[in-house]
Protein backbone atom coordinates (compact mmCIF):
# COMPACT_ATOMS: atom_id res chain seq x y z
CA UNK A 1 0.00 0.00 0.00
CA UNK A 2 2.97 2.30 0.70
CA UNK A 3 6.42 1.70 -0.77
CA UNK A 4 9.07 4.40 -0.61
CA UNK A 5 12.69 4.28 -1.59
CA UNK A 6 15.26 6.84 -0.41
CA UNK A 7 12.51 9.43 0.10
CA UNK A 8 14.09 12.74 1.00
CA UNK A 9 12.90 16.27 1.75
CA UNK A 10 15.12 19.31 2.09
CA UNK A 11 13.36 22.61 2.76
CA UNK A 12 14.41 26.03 1.44
CA UNK A 13 17.20 27.15 3.71
CA UNK A 14 18.80 23.73 3.68
CA UNK A 15 16.90 22.04 6.53
CA UNK A 16 17.04 18.33 5.72
CA UNK A 17 13.88 17.06 7.40
CA UNK A 18 13.77 13.59 5.86
CA UNK A 19 17.05 11.99 4.82
CA UNK A 20 16.15 9.09 2.57
CA UNK A 21 13.57 6.80 4.16
CA UNK A 22 12.46 3.39 2.93
CA UNK A 23 8.96 2.51 4.13
CA UNK A 24 6.86 -0.50 3.24
CA UNK A 25 3.29 -0.86 4.45
CA UNK A 26 1.25 -3.85 3.29
CA UNK A 27 -2.47 -3.71 2.55
CA UNK A 28 -4.58 -4.20 5.68
CA UNK A 29 -1.82 -3.35 8.15
CA UNK A 30 -2.04 -0.83 10.96
CA UNK A 31 1.42 0.72 11.11
CA UNK A 32 2.58 3.24 13.71
CA UNK A 33 5.12 5.86 12.73
CA UNK A 34 6.86 7.07 15.88
CA UNK A 35 9.52 9.64 16.59
CA UNK A 36 10.35 12.66 18.73
CA UNK A 37 9.22 16.17 17.74
CA UNK A 38 11.03 17.30 14.60
CA UNK A 39 12.12 13.76 13.69
CA UNK A 40 10.48 13.97 10.24
CA UNK A 41 7.13 12.23 10.86
CA UNK A 42 4.81 14.96 9.66
CA UNK A 43 7.06 15.87 6.72
CA UNK A 44 7.03 12.22 5.62
CA UNK A 45 3.25 12.05 6.00
CA UNK A 46 2.78 15.25 4.05
CA UNK A 47 4.89 13.83 1.23
CA UNK A 48 2.89 10.59 1.23
CA UNK A 49 -0.37 12.56 1.01
CA UNK A 50 0.92 14.78 -1.87
CA UNK A 51 0.96 17.95 0.24
CA UNK A 52 4.74 18.21 -0.10
CA UNK A 53 6.89 17.28 -3.07
CA UNK A 54 9.85 15.06 -2.20
CA UNK A 55 13.27 16.48 -3.00
CA UNK A 56 14.39 13.04 -4.22
CA UNK A 57 13.52 9.37 -3.98
CA UNK A 58 10.49 7.44 -5.15
CA UNK A 59 7.20 6.47 -3.58
CA UNK A 60 4.12 4.54 -4.58
CA UNK A 61 0.99 5.04 -2.50
CA UNK A 62 -2.18 2.98 -3.03
CA UNK A 63 -0.71 1.65 -6.26
CA UNK A 64 0.14 4.99 -7.82
CA UNK A 65 3.37 6.89 -8.19
CA UNK A 66 3.41 9.89 -5.90
CA UNK A 67 5.12 12.23 -8.35
CA UNK A 68 3.65 11.02 -11.63
CA UNK A 69 0.07 10.55 -10.46
CA UNK A 70 -0.69 12.63 -7.35
CA UNK A 71 -4.40 13.02 -8.12
CA UNK A 72 -4.90 9.24 -8.30
CA UNK A 73 -3.07 8.94 -4.98
CA UNK A 74 -5.43 11.54 -3.45
CA UNK A 75 -8.45 9.67 -4.80
CA UNK A 76 -7.43 6.56 -2.87
CA UNK A 77 -6.25 7.90 0.45
CA UNK A 78 -7.79 9.71 3.38
CA UNK A 79 -5.73 12.09 5.49
CA UNK A 80 -6.38 13.38 8.98
CA UNK A 81 -3.95 16.15 9.87
CA UNK A 82 -2.62 17.11 13.30
CA UNK A 83 -5.28 19.11 15.11
CA UNK A 84 -8.86 19.47 13.95
CA UNK A 85 -9.38 20.71 10.39
CA UNK A 86 -12.94 21.89 10.97
CA UNK A 87 -14.05 25.50 10.62
CA UNK A 88 -15.52 26.22 14.08
CA UNK A 89 -18.71 27.88 12.83
CA UNK A 90 -19.25 26.11 9.50
CA UNK A 91 -22.29 23.80 9.40
CA UNK A 92 -20.86 20.27 9.26
CA UNK A 93 -23.47 18.86 6.89
CA UNK A 94 -22.62 21.36 4.15
CA UNK A 95 -18.90 20.81 4.67
CA UNK A 96 -19.32 17.03 4.46
CA UNK A 97 -21.34 17.38 1.25
CA UNK A 98 -18.66 19.63 -0.26
CA UNK A 99 -15.89 17.20 0.64
CA UNK A 100 -17.81 14.21 -0.75
CA UNK A 101 -18.55 15.98 -4.01
CA UNK A 102 -14.92 17.01 -4.43
CA UNK A 103 -14.15 13.30 -4.34
CA UNK A 104 -16.45 12.94 -7.34
CA UNK A 105 -19.54 11.62 -5.58
CA UNK A 106 -22.95 12.63 -6.88
CA UNK A 107 -25.54 14.23 -4.62
CA UNK A 108 -27.40 11.03 -3.71
CA UNK A 109 -24.27 8.95 -3.40
CA UNK A 110 -22.75 11.63 -1.17
CA UNK A 111 -25.80 11.68 1.10
CA UNK A 112 -25.71 7.89 1.45
CA UNK A 113 -21.97 7.84 2.16
CA UNK A 114 -22.26 10.64 4.71
CA UNK A 115 -25.05 8.77 6.52
CA UNK A 116 -23.03 5.55 6.48
CA UNK A 117 -19.79 7.12 7.73
CA UNK A 118 -21.55 9.10 10.46
CA UNK A 119 -23.35 5.97 11.66
CA UNK A 120 -20.07 4.04 11.67
CA UNK A 121 -18.41 6.74 13.80
CA UNK A 122 -21.43 7.26 16.08
CA UNK A 123 -21.95 10.80 14.87
CA UNK A 124 -25.44 10.56 13.40
CA UNK A 125 -27.48 13.67 14.18
CA UNK A 126 -24.47 15.80 15.08
CA UNK A 127 -23.94 16.91 11.47
CA UNK A 128 -26.62 19.55 11.90
CA UNK A 129 -24.46 21.31 14.47
CA UNK A 130 -21.29 23.37 14.14
CA UNK A 131 -17.88 22.11 15.35
CA UNK A 132 -17.62 24.81 18.04
CA UNK A 133 -20.31 23.09 20.12
CA UNK A 134 -18.87 19.57 19.86
CA UNK A 135 -16.49 17.78 22.25
CA UNK A 136 -12.86 17.16 21.32
CA UNK A 137 -13.58 13.48 20.69
CA UNK A 138 -16.56 14.26 18.45
CA UNK A 139 -14.55 16.80 16.47
CA UNK A 140 -11.76 14.28 15.94
CA UNK A 141 -14.24 11.65 14.78
CA UNK A 142 -15.66 14.19 12.33
CA UNK A 143 -12.11 14.74 11.04
CA UNK A 144 -11.93 11.02 10.40
CA UNK A 145 -15.41 11.04 8.85
CA UNK A 146 -14.21 13.63 6.30
CA UNK A 147 -11.31 11.35 5.40
CA UNK A 148 -13.55 8.29 4.95
CA UNK A 149 -16.26 9.78 2.70
CA UNK A 150 -14.74 8.39 -0.51
CA UNK A 151 -14.07 4.94 1.01
CA UNK A 152 -10.27 5.13 0.70
CA UNK A 153 -7.93 2.13 0.65
CA UNK A 154 -5.51 3.83 3.03
CA UNK A 155 -6.04 6.29 5.84
CA UNK A 156 -3.16 8.41 7.14
CA UNK A 157 -3.68 9.75 10.65
CA UNK A 158 -1.33 12.34 12.12
CA UNK A 159 -1.59 12.19 15.91
CA UNK A 160 -5.31 11.37 15.88
CA UNK A 161 -5.73 11.13 19.65
CA UNK A 162 -3.62 14.05 20.87
CA UNK A 163 -5.54 16.08 23.43
CA UNK A 164 -8.35 13.54 23.90
CA UNK A 165 -9.42 12.11 27.23
CA UNK A 166 -8.84 8.35 27.86
CA UNK A 167 -12.46 7.46 27.00
CA UNK A 168 -12.33 9.30 23.68
CA UNK A 169 -8.95 7.76 22.87
CA UNK A 170 -10.21 4.24 23.57
CA UNK A 171 -13.30 4.94 21.49
CA UNK A 172 -11.16 6.14 18.59
CA UNK A 173 -8.97 3.04 18.81
CA UNK A 174 -12.10 0.88 18.49
CA UNK A 175 -13.13 2.79 15.40
CA UNK A 176 -9.69 2.45 13.84
CA UNK A 177 -9.66 -1.30 14.52
CA UNK A 178 -13.15 -1.58 13.02
CA UNK A 179 -12.01 0.13 9.81
CA UNK A 180 -9.46 -2.59 9.29
CA UNK A 181 -11.70 -5.44 10.44
CA UNK A 182 -14.76 -4.45 8.40
CA UNK A 183 -13.21 -2.76 5.40
CA UNK A 184 -9.70 -4.16 5.27
CA UNK A 185 -8.47 -0.58 5.35
CA UNK A 186 -4.76 0.10 5.74
CA UNK A 187 -3.91 2.55 8.52
CA UNK A 188 -0.69 4.56 8.80
CA UNK A 189 -0.59 6.73 11.91
CA UNK A 190 1.69 8.79 14.09
CA UNK A 191 1.29 9.12 17.81
CA UNK A 192 3.25 10.25 20.84
CA UNK A 193 1.33 7.80 23.04
CA UNK A 194 3.43 4.66 23.08
CA UNK A 195 0.72 2.65 24.88
CA UNK A 196 -1.53 3.51 21.96
CA UNK A 197 1.06 2.37 19.43
CA UNK A 198 1.54 -0.83 21.40
CA UNK A 199 -2.16 -1.60 21.65
CA UNK A 200 -3.21 -0.58 18.16
CA UNK A 201 -0.42 -1.26 15.68
CA UNK A 202 0.73 -4.43 13.94
CA UNK A 203 4.09 -2.90 13.24
CA UNK A 204 6.05 0.18 14.27
CA UNK A 205 8.56 2.37 12.47
CA UNK A 206 10.69 4.74 14.52
CA UNK A 207 12.14 7.78 12.77
CA UNK A 208 14.74 10.13 14.22
CA UNK A 209 16.76 12.93 12.63
CA UNK A 210 15.05 12.13 9.32
CA UNK A 211 16.04 8.45 9.24
CA UNK A 212 14.23 5.22 10.13
CA UNK A 213 16.16 3.96 13.13
CA UNK A 214 14.08 0.97 14.20
CA UNK A 215 11.32 -1.21 12.82
CA UNK A 216 9.38 -4.24 14.01
CA UNK A 217 6.26 -5.49 15.71
CA UNK A 218 5.63 -4.12 19.20
CA UNK A 219 6.59 -7.55 20.59
CA UNK A 220 9.87 -7.60 18.64
CA UNK A 221 10.80 -4.10 19.78
CA UNK A 222 10.01 -4.95 23.41
CA UNK A 223 12.11 -8.14 23.38
CA UNK A 224 13.88 -8.72 26.68
CA UNK A 225 10.99 -7.52 28.82
CA UNK A 226 11.52 -3.82 28.19
CA UNK A 227 8.66 -1.34 27.81
CA UNK A 228 8.09 0.51 24.55
CA UNK A 229 8.97 3.74 26.38
CA UNK A 230 12.39 2.31 27.32
CA UNK A 231 13.00 1.14 23.77
CA UNK A 232 11.96 4.49 22.32
CA UNK A 233 14.18 6.49 24.67
CA UNK A 234 17.14 4.14 24.16
CA UNK A 235 16.87 4.58 20.40
CA UNK A 236 16.11 8.29 20.20
CA UNK A 237 17.89 9.54 23.34
CA UNK A 238 16.64 11.75 26.14
CA UNK A 239 17.55 15.22 24.83
CA UNK A 240 14.64 17.57 24.19
CA UNK A 241 13.70 18.25 20.57
CA UNK A 242 12.21 21.21 18.79
CA UNK A 243 9.91 21.03 15.79
CA UNK A 244 11.57 21.75 12.45
CA UNK A 245 10.29 21.75 8.90
CA UNK A 246 6.64 21.14 8.10
CA UNK B 1 -11.89 21.10 -13.13
CA UNK B 2 -15.16 22.76 -14.21
CA UNK B 3 -17.19 20.45 -12.00
CA UNK B 4 -14.96 21.10 -8.99
CA UNK B 5 -15.16 24.85 -9.62
CA UNK B 6 -18.96 24.63 -9.78
CA UNK B 7 -19.14 22.53 -6.59
CA UNK B 8 -16.96 25.01 -4.70
CA UNK B 9 -18.79 28.01 -6.15
CA UNK B 10 -22.19 26.61 -5.15
CA UNK B 11 -20.92 25.83 -1.66
CA UNK B 12 -19.46 29.34 -1.35
CA UNK B 13 -22.72 30.98 -2.46
CA UNK B 14 -24.63 28.86 0.05
CA UNK B 15 -22.32 29.99 2.85
CA UNK B 16 -22.45 33.63 1.69
CA UNK B 17 -26.24 33.62 1.59
CA UNK B 18 -26.30 32.38 5.17
CA UNK B 19 -24.38 35.54 6.07
CA UNK B 20 -26.54 38.08 4.23
CA UNK B 21 -25.76 40.77 6.79
CA UNK B 22 -22.09 40.45 5.79
CA UNK B 23 -22.94 41.34 2.17
CA UNK B 24 -24.74 44.52 3.25
CA UNK B 25 -22.06 45.36 5.77
CA UNK B 26 -19.39 45.05 3.06
CA UNK B 27 -21.18 47.76 1.06
CA UNK B 28 -21.87 50.05 3.98
CA UNK B 29 -18.97 52.51 3.50
CA UNK B 30 -19.72 53.36 -0.14
CA UNK B 31 -23.43 53.55 0.76
CA UNK B 32 -22.66 56.05 3.51
CA UNK B 33 -20.57 58.13 1.10
CA UNK B 34 -23.41 57.96 -1.41
CA UNK B 35 -26.08 59.11 1.04
CA UNK B 36 -24.10 61.52 3.22
CA UNK B 37 -21.50 62.88 0.77
CA UNK B 38 -23.40 62.50 -2.52
CA UNK B 39 -25.83 65.40 -1.95
CA UNK B 40 -22.87 67.73 -1.26
CA UNK B 41 -20.89 66.47 -4.25
CA UNK B 42 -23.80 66.99 -6.61
CA UNK B 43 -23.91 70.70 -5.81
CA UNK B 44 -20.83 71.01 -8.04
CA UNK B 45 -20.58 67.56 -9.71
CA UNK B 46 -22.92 64.87 -11.00
CA UNK B 47 -24.10 61.48 -9.72
CA UNK B 48 -22.67 59.99 -12.93
CA UNK B 49 -19.22 61.16 -11.83
CA UNK B 50 -19.50 60.18 -8.16
CA UNK B 51 -21.17 56.76 -8.40
CA UNK B 52 -18.44 55.12 -10.56
CA UNK B 53 -15.96 56.23 -7.88
CA UNK B 54 -18.04 54.60 -5.19
CA UNK B 55 -18.28 51.43 -7.30
CA UNK B 56 -14.47 51.28 -7.46
CA UNK B 57 -14.32 51.98 -3.71
CA UNK B 58 -16.74 49.12 -3.13
CA UNK B 59 -14.76 46.77 -5.37
CA UNK B 60 -11.53 47.60 -3.58
CA UNK B 61 -12.90 47.42 -0.04
CA UNK B 62 -14.92 44.27 -0.60
CA UNK B 63 -12.42 42.27 -2.66
CA UNK B 64 -9.05 43.28 -1.19
CA UNK B 65 -9.94 41.49 2.03
CA UNK B 66 -11.32 38.37 0.29
CA UNK B 67 -8.17 36.55 1.37
CA UNK B 68 -9.21 36.75 5.02
CA UNK B 69 -11.42 33.69 4.55
CA UNK B 70 -8.54 31.64 3.28
CA UNK B 71 -6.33 32.82 6.15
CA UNK B 72 -8.85 31.32 8.53
CA UNK B 73 -9.16 28.12 6.48
CA UNK B 74 -5.40 27.72 6.45
CA UNK B 75 -5.13 28.32 10.19
CA UNK B 76 -7.76 25.69 11.01
CA UNK B 77 -6.43 23.16 8.49
CA UNK B 78 -9.67 23.24 6.47
CA UNK B 79 -7.76 24.38 3.36
CA UNK B 80 -5.38 21.44 3.67
CA UNK B 81 -8.38 19.11 3.97
CA UNK B 82 -9.52 20.36 0.57
CA UNK B 83 -6.02 20.13 -0.87
CA UNK B 84 -5.85 16.38 -0.24
CA UNK B 85 -8.97 15.79 -2.33
CA UNK B 86 -8.47 15.14 -6.06
CA UNK B 87 -10.01 18.56 -6.81
CA UNK B 88 -7.84 20.73 -9.04
CA UNK B 89 -5.96 23.42 -7.14
CA UNK B 90 -7.10 25.94 -9.76
CA UNK B 91 -10.71 25.01 -8.99
CA UNK B 92 -10.06 25.77 -5.31
CA UNK B 93 -9.23 29.34 -6.41
CA UNK B 94 -11.83 29.79 -9.15
CA UNK B 95 -14.70 28.51 -7.02
CA UNK B 96 -13.91 31.17 -4.44
CA UNK B 97 -13.35 33.94 -6.96
CA UNK B 98 -16.66 33.27 -8.71
CA UNK B 99 -18.42 33.45 -5.37
CA UNK B 100 -16.69 36.80 -4.75
CA UNK B 101 -18.01 37.97 -8.13
CA UNK B 102 -21.59 37.18 -7.12
CA UNK B 103 -21.14 38.97 -3.80
CA UNK B 104 -19.75 42.03 -5.57
CA UNK B 105 -22.59 42.10 -8.11
CA UNK B 106 -25.16 42.01 -5.30
CA UNK B 107 -23.36 44.81 -3.45
CA UNK B 108 -23.11 46.90 -6.63
CA UNK B 109 -26.83 46.42 -7.26
CA UNK B 110 -27.57 47.61 -3.76
CA UNK B 111 -25.43 50.70 -4.29
CA UNK B 112 -26.91 51.43 -7.70
CA UNK B 113 -30.51 51.06 -6.54
CA UNK B 114 -29.92 53.70 -3.85
CA UNK B 115 -27.99 55.84 -6.36
CA UNK B 116 -30.89 55.70 -8.82
CA UNK B 117 -33.26 56.70 -6.05
CA UNK B 118 -31.06 59.73 -5.37
CA UNK B 119 -30.91 60.82 -8.99
CA UNK B 120 -28.36 58.77 -10.97
CA UNK B 121 -29.35 58.41 -14.62
CA UNK B 122 -27.27 56.11 -16.83
CA UNK B 123 -27.81 54.48 -20.25
CA UNK B 124 -28.39 50.71 -19.91
CA UNK B 125 -25.40 49.83 -22.11
CA UNK B 126 -23.09 52.02 -20.07
CA UNK B 127 -24.46 50.62 -16.83
CA UNK B 128 -23.92 46.99 -17.86
CA UNK B 129 -20.44 47.66 -19.26
CA UNK B 130 -19.48 49.65 -16.15
CA UNK B 131 -20.61 46.88 -13.79
CA UNK B 132 -18.75 44.31 -15.90
CA UNK B 133 -15.50 46.29 -15.69
CA UNK B 134 -15.75 46.74 -11.92
CA UNK B 135 -16.61 43.07 -11.36
CA UNK B 136 -13.68 41.82 -13.47
CA UNK B 137 -11.38 44.25 -11.65
CA UNK B 138 -12.80 43.14 -8.30
CA UNK B 139 -12.41 39.40 -8.84
CA UNK B 140 -8.86 39.90 -10.11
CA UNK B 141 -8.14 41.77 -6.90
CA UNK B 142 -9.76 38.93 -4.93
CA UNK B 143 -7.48 36.38 -6.63
CA UNK B 144 -4.50 38.56 -5.75
CA UNK B 145 -5.80 38.91 -2.21
CA UNK B 146 -5.90 35.09 -1.85
CA UNK B 147 -2.34 34.86 -3.15
CA UNK B 148 -1.14 37.51 -0.69
CA UNK B 149 -3.03 35.85 2.18
CA UNK B 150 -1.33 32.53 1.46
CA UNK B 151 2.16 33.95 1.23
CA UNK B 152 2.40 36.54 3.98
CA UNK B 153 2.26 36.45 7.77
CA UNK B 154 -1.42 35.89 8.54
CA UNK B 155 -1.38 38.38 11.41
CA UNK B 156 -0.29 41.14 9.04
CA UNK B 157 -2.71 40.39 6.22
CA UNK B 158 -5.80 42.29 7.43
CA UNK B 159 -4.00 45.43 8.67
CA UNK B 160 -1.78 45.58 5.60
CA UNK B 161 -4.57 45.15 3.08
CA UNK B 162 -6.97 47.57 4.77
CA UNK B 163 -4.18 50.15 4.91
CA UNK B 164 -3.14 49.59 1.29
CA UNK B 165 -6.70 50.03 0.06
CA UNK B 166 -7.04 53.63 1.29
CA UNK B 167 -4.33 55.22 -0.93
CA UNK B 168 -5.50 53.07 -3.84
CA UNK B 169 -9.02 54.46 -3.46
CA UNK B 170 -7.82 58.03 -3.11
CA UNK B 171 -5.37 57.75 -6.02
CA UNK B 172 -8.02 56.29 -8.28
CA UNK B 173 -9.95 59.55 -8.02
CA UNK B 174 -12.96 57.91 -6.43
CA UNK B 175 -14.21 61.04 -4.70
CA UNK B 176 -12.97 63.76 -7.01
CA UNK B 177 -11.56 63.43 -10.54
CA UNK B 178 -7.76 63.42 -10.53
CA UNK B 179 -7.80 66.11 -13.21
CA UNK B 180 -8.50 68.47 -10.28
CA UNK B 181 -5.36 67.30 -8.42
CA UNK B 182 -1.96 69.06 -8.43
CA UNK B 183 0.38 67.82 -11.12
CA UNK B 184 2.48 65.60 -8.83
CA UNK B 185 -0.58 63.87 -7.41
CA UNK B 186 -2.09 63.48 -10.86
CA UNK B 187 1.18 61.87 -12.05
CA UNK B 188 1.30 59.57 -9.02
CA UNK B 189 -2.27 58.41 -9.56
CA UNK B 190 -1.38 57.22 -13.06
CA UNK B 191 0.57 54.38 -11.43
CA UNK B 192 -2.69 52.97 -10.06
CA UNK B 193 -4.60 50.75 -12.49
CA UNK B 194 -7.83 51.67 -10.74
CA UNK B 195 -7.72 55.24 -12.08
CA UNK B 196 -7.95 54.02 -15.68
CA UNK B 197 -10.85 51.71 -14.89
CA UNK B 198 -12.68 54.42 -12.99
CA UNK B 199 -12.29 56.95 -15.79
CA UNK B 200 -13.56 54.35 -18.25
CA UNK B 201 -16.65 53.68 -16.10
CA UNK B 202 -17.31 57.44 -15.86
CA UNK B 203 -17.21 57.67 -19.66
CA UNK B 204 -19.53 54.66 -19.96
CA UNK B 205 -21.97 56.17 -17.48
CA UNK B 206 -22.06 59.31 -19.59
CA UNK B 207 -22.89 57.24 -22.66
CA UNK B 208 -19.44 57.66 -24.25
CA UNK B 209 -18.48 54.16 -25.39
CA UNK B 210 -15.86 54.44 -28.12
CA UNK B 211 -13.27 56.62 -26.45
CA UNK B 212 -9.58 56.22 -25.73
CA UNK B 213 -10.38 56.37 -22.02
CA UNK B 214 -12.75 53.40 -22.28
CA UNK B 215 -10.19 51.47 -24.36
CA UNK B 216 -7.49 52.18 -21.77
CA UNK B 217 -9.82 51.09 -18.95
CA UNK B 218 -10.71 47.84 -20.69
CA UNK B 219 -7.06 47.12 -21.49
CA UNK B 220 -5.92 47.81 -17.91
CA UNK B 221 -8.73 45.64 -16.53
CA UNK B 222 -7.79 42.78 -18.87
CA UNK B 223 -4.09 42.99 -17.94
CA UNK B 224 -4.95 43.18 -14.24
CA UNK B 225 -7.27 40.17 -14.57
CA UNK B 226 -4.59 38.06 -16.26
CA UNK B 227 -2.03 39.15 -13.65
CA UNK B 228 -4.31 38.54 -10.64
CA UNK B 229 -5.49 35.12 -11.81
CA UNK B 230 -1.98 34.05 -12.84
CA UNK B 231 -0.51 34.96 -9.46
CA UNK B 232 -3.46 33.41 -7.60
CA UNK B 233 -3.18 30.17 -9.59
CA UNK B 234 0.56 29.98 -9.07
CA UNK B 235 0.24 30.37 -5.31
CA UNK B 236 -2.67 27.92 -5.00
CA UNK B 237 -0.67 25.36 -6.99
CA UNK B 238 2.39 25.82 -4.85
CA UNK B 239 3.15 23.23 -2.20
CA UNK B 240 2.58 24.37 1.35
CA UNK B 241 0.28 27.19 0.24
Amino acid sequence: MIATSSLRKTFDGGVEAVKGVDITVEAGEIVGFLGPNGAGKTTTMRMLTTLLTPTSGTAAVAGHDLLADPREVRRRIGYVAQGSALLPSAPLKAELELQAMLYGLGRREAAARIADVLARLELTGLETRIPAVLSGGQRRRFDIAFALLHDPDLIVLDEPTTGLDPQSRANLWDHIRALRAERGMTVFLTTHYLDEADALCDRLLIIDHGRIVAEGTPAELKAGGRTLDDVFLDITGRSLREEVGA
Amino acid sequence: MLRDTWVLFRHGVRVTLQQRVGIVFGAIQPLLFLVLFGPIFTTFGTWETLVPGLMIQLGLLSMALAGLGVVFERRTGALERLRVTPASRLALLLGRVLNNAVTLVVQLMLLLVVAFALGLRVPVGGLVAGIALVVVLGVSLAALSYAIALTMNEQLFAPMMSTAVIPLILLSGSFLPMSMAPRWLDALSRVSPFRYVLEAVRDLFHGRYLTGTVAAGVAVTAVFAVFGLAVGTRVFNRENA
